[in-house]
């Protein structure tokens, strides 16, 4: 295929019928297909609980991910699939809990640092917190990476959930 | 007025109202419902097989020659595990099936309950699409969609995996709506749009050098395809390769044939795929056996690629101008607009003289070794002496199978059976004996090897039970041919393990099943041999003792550009004198690497 592509970095957003295996179907599609997922959620969007809607985080080169979405479409489950970093602005979040342990000092320069960040304390004990923070990506990776330096022992992250900018929904 | 059924009675009347009347299989605990409302019911004939690989085989033989859909019934645990391996096979050669596999009760899933498998699991990607049908009420509908599934779009495999007591409970029963579907989603695209049409009509009557490479698709498009395909490349005087599985789809006593593309494809057919200036794909998809090495892969052509799935664009090489629809209708298409608008042809006579210079080459002469037949030879004599029946062939996989390729003239579609993309030895023989029970009335010939002949060789009680009158011809070299010829030509004579040792005496065999059989060991007896077999009636094998190291070629290796083919003439001794690449006089001396 074309040279010069360079791998990228790409959001899908698919809805499929909710029939049990629909999970296992996708992403053993992306394993047997030696397609690379990143972060993939999944939940029953409507209210009679017959469409799911998933939001896979995968890269690769530009050719693969049209081919991935292709691959996606032709499932008979699947009911559309939107390339969202292709189609252009979206917005993406994530939500991560986040335990940190700790006492004096680290305990208080956690709170301050968890404020800034806009992240709620969900559980306290003497000796640790528990975080909620809620945002992109990047935002989770950074406080990630302070909570490092003052105690941070486990974490929870739920993968993306993203939709594409504007009035227009699919 | 509801009617009370049983689930198994629900599959039989479902299966009836999609017009069902055959079905191959093997019963087992987990379907002993279906098999004892079958006994009751004199709608649907069954045909028992011996293994159930040799029954997905038979359904996918029965498909692929009448154009319906294959049912198959097999048992849970080993009767569904022992399907997987034609389950496969029709996935990657998009034949329709629709297989129903037993399983344990509902509640036992899950226990590692006896003759246990999880069948969903096994065959996720080996099908289309398949089923759980947990909740009897879903059983008609389900059936339905699969059958739609199995047939629309890109045909494939669809299984229904059915535990015990979904077939044993009895249920109001609702007729099915064949309008209805389950998945909203799937809505394959038949028709292309107007714009692409015209787009590809320009850019056929604008090339000088162009090539129609078509595949399977047409096959299973229909025989309207077939009949496009021939009216586009009349209009245009285009030449036309096929792949393997696209053989018949384009008559091949045509003026226009080039004879199959690929590995080992005519030096004609490739060289003018390589330096052509533009490649319509029509119901092809670019497998490796046919693009060789992709980097110099038909460089300096602009390419159609004309196919139902949009996933087999851009797969492996880049197109041009990707058009999705079912190749049948997007011809037929351009053979209306191209009458309509009155579409001229360039002059590309030209390219005919290059490609006539090509065929001078003869490159599928072959030269006798000592008294042996030779099996290109043999093949040319069936060939010969059935032309003039239309005869139904299918193949087993390897030597004689591209040898069938390149000797054996297919005129029409749906008249040649063979393992494409999973390359099944152990295909050709039950998958012939599913083409002879759907057209009772034609010649159904299975050109086997030895080797491949023995991976199903039980079905030989099959025919005999059903009193079909199949020939098996078995080109016997006593040698995993294609094997041996890889070892010899590309691992230094190293033959490990691909020497056919302790074969049966296959006359004596054949017999025991109660068939006629004969043996036919020098080019004298090869016509006789071949008359004989013609004029028995019922099943006849023959074991045609061949030349044993006869190589099959012209032969691109593996790693090599599409025309850097090993010929006849470049071996001696079994040893490959030279392997050079001869640029053709018109394109250009290195091969570019692009799409």
């Amino acid at each position: 295929m074309d040279s010069g592509e360079v791998i990228e970095r790409h959001t899908l957003s698919v809805t499929v019928d909710n029939v049990a295996g629909i999970l296992a179907r996708i992403a053993g599609m992306f394993s047997t297909r030696g397609y690379n997922i990143e972060s993939l959620t999944v939940a029953d969007v409507t209210k009679d609980n017959a469409i799911s809607r998933l939001s896979i985080v995968t890269s690769g080169l530009p050719h693969v991910i049209d081919q991935m979405v292709h691959q996606l479409d032709r499932l008979p489950p699947v009911h559309r699939v939107v390339d969202l970093t292709a189609v252009g602005p979206h917005v993406e979040r994530e939500l991560a809990l986040i335990k940190v342990v700790g006492v004096g000092d680290n305990r208080i320069e956690a709170l301050r640092l968890a404020e800034v960040y806009h992240a709620r304390v969900v559980d306290a004990t003497i000796a640790s917190f528990i975080f909620e923070v809620t945002g992109t990506t990047e935002k989770v990776e950074k406080f990630l990476e302070l909570m490092g330096e003052l105690g941070l022992v486990e974490v929870a992250r739920t993968g993306i959930a993203a939709m594409a900018r504007g009035r227009d929904a699919f | 007025m509801c009617r009370q059924l049983s689930g198994a009675a629900i599959v039989l009347e479902t299966l009836k109202d999609m017009g069902v009347d055959l079905i191959f299989g093997y019963p087992g605990g987990a379907v002993l419902p279906i098999y004892d409302a079958l006994y009751q019911d004199e709608g649907i004939r069954h045909i028992l097989a011996r293994q159930e690989g040799g029954a997905v085989h038979a359904a996918e033989g029965y498909a692929r020659s009448t154009g319906k859909p294959g049912v198959v019934i097999v048992t849970s645990g080993p009767g569904a595990t022992n399907a997987v391996t034609g389950i496969a096979d029709a996935m990657l050669d998009s034949i329709p099936l629709v297989v129903f596999s037993g399983q344990v009760a509902t509640n036992l899933i899950g226990t590692d309950a006896f003759q246990e498998a999880d069948t969903i699991g096994i065959t996720r990607h080996c099908t289309k699409h398949n089923y759980l049908v947990r909740d009897p009420k879903d059983l008609a509908q389900t059936i339905v969609e699969a059958f739609h599934l199995a047939t629309s779009g890109r045909p494939g495999p669809v299984v229904i995996d059915l535990p015990k007591n979904v077939q044993t409970a009895i249920i109001d029963y609702i007729k099915p709506d064949p309008n209805k579907r389950m998945h909203k989603g799937y809505r394959p695209r038949v028709k292309a749009d107007p714009v692409e049409i015209t787009q590809a009509l320009d850019m056929i009557a604008k090339a000088k050098r162009p090539v129609f490479y078509t595949g399977g698709g047409v096959i299973n498009s229909g025989p309207n395809a077939s009949k496009a395909l021939r009216e586009l490349a009349d209009l245009t005087g285009v030449p036309v390769t096929s792949t393997l599985m696209g053989l018949g789809a384009f008559p091949a006593s045509s003026q226009q044939w080039l004879g199959m593309l690929g590995m080992h494809g005519t030096y004609e057919a490739n060289f003018a795929m390589h330096d052509a200036d533009l490649v319509v794909a029509l119901g092809s998809r670019f497998d490796d056996r046919v693009t060789c090495k992709v980097e110099s892969f038909s460089p300096n052509a602009k390419k159609i690629h004309v196919d139902i799935d949009r996933s087999s664009i851009n797969r492996i090489i880049h197109v041009d101008l990707p058009i999705v629809g079912d190749v049948g209708s997007v011809m037929q298409d351009m053979v209306t607009l191209w009458k309509e608008k009155h579409y001229q042809m360039q002059d590309i006579s030209a390219w005919w003289v290059q490609i006539d210079e090509w065929r001078a080459k003869q490159c599928l002469n072959f030269t006798k070794q000592g008294n042996e037949i030779m099996p290109q030879q043999a093949i040319r004599s069936l060939w010969e002496a059935t032309k003039g029946k239309n005869p139904i062939v299918s193949t087993e996989v390897g030597q004689h199978q591209m040898w069938t390729a390149q000797y054996f003239g297919f005129d029409d579609p749906n008249h040649f059976l063979t393992s494409g993309g999973l390359g099944t030895m152990g295909y050709g023989f039950p998958s012939i004996i599913g083409a002879q029970v759907g057209n009772p009335d034609s010649l159904c010939m299975t050109i086997a090897g030895e080797a491949s002949f023995q991976m199903n060789v039980q079905e030989m009680a099959t025919v005999a039970q059903y009193r079909l009158p199949v020939k098996i011809f078995i080109l016997n070299n006593r040698f995993m041919g294609m094997v041996r010829q890889w070892q010899d030509l590309l691992y230094d004579h190293r033959r490990s393990q691909s020497y056919s040792e302790a074969l049966p005496d296959f006359v004596a065999l054949a017999k025991a099943y109660g068939w006629n059989a004969l043996k036919i060991e020098k080019p004298s007896q090869l016509e006789d041999g071949i008359k004989t077999m013609l004029e028995t009636p019922g099943p006849v094998l023959v074991d045609c003792q061949v030349a044993q190291l006869a190589n099959c070629l012209p032969m691109v290796p593996p790693g090599s550009g599409q025309t850097e083919m090993i010929l006849e003439s470049d071996i001696t001794d079994n040893h490959v004198k030279k392997q050079e690449y001869t640029p053709s006089a018109s394109s250009s001396s290195a091969a570019t690497i692009r799409g």
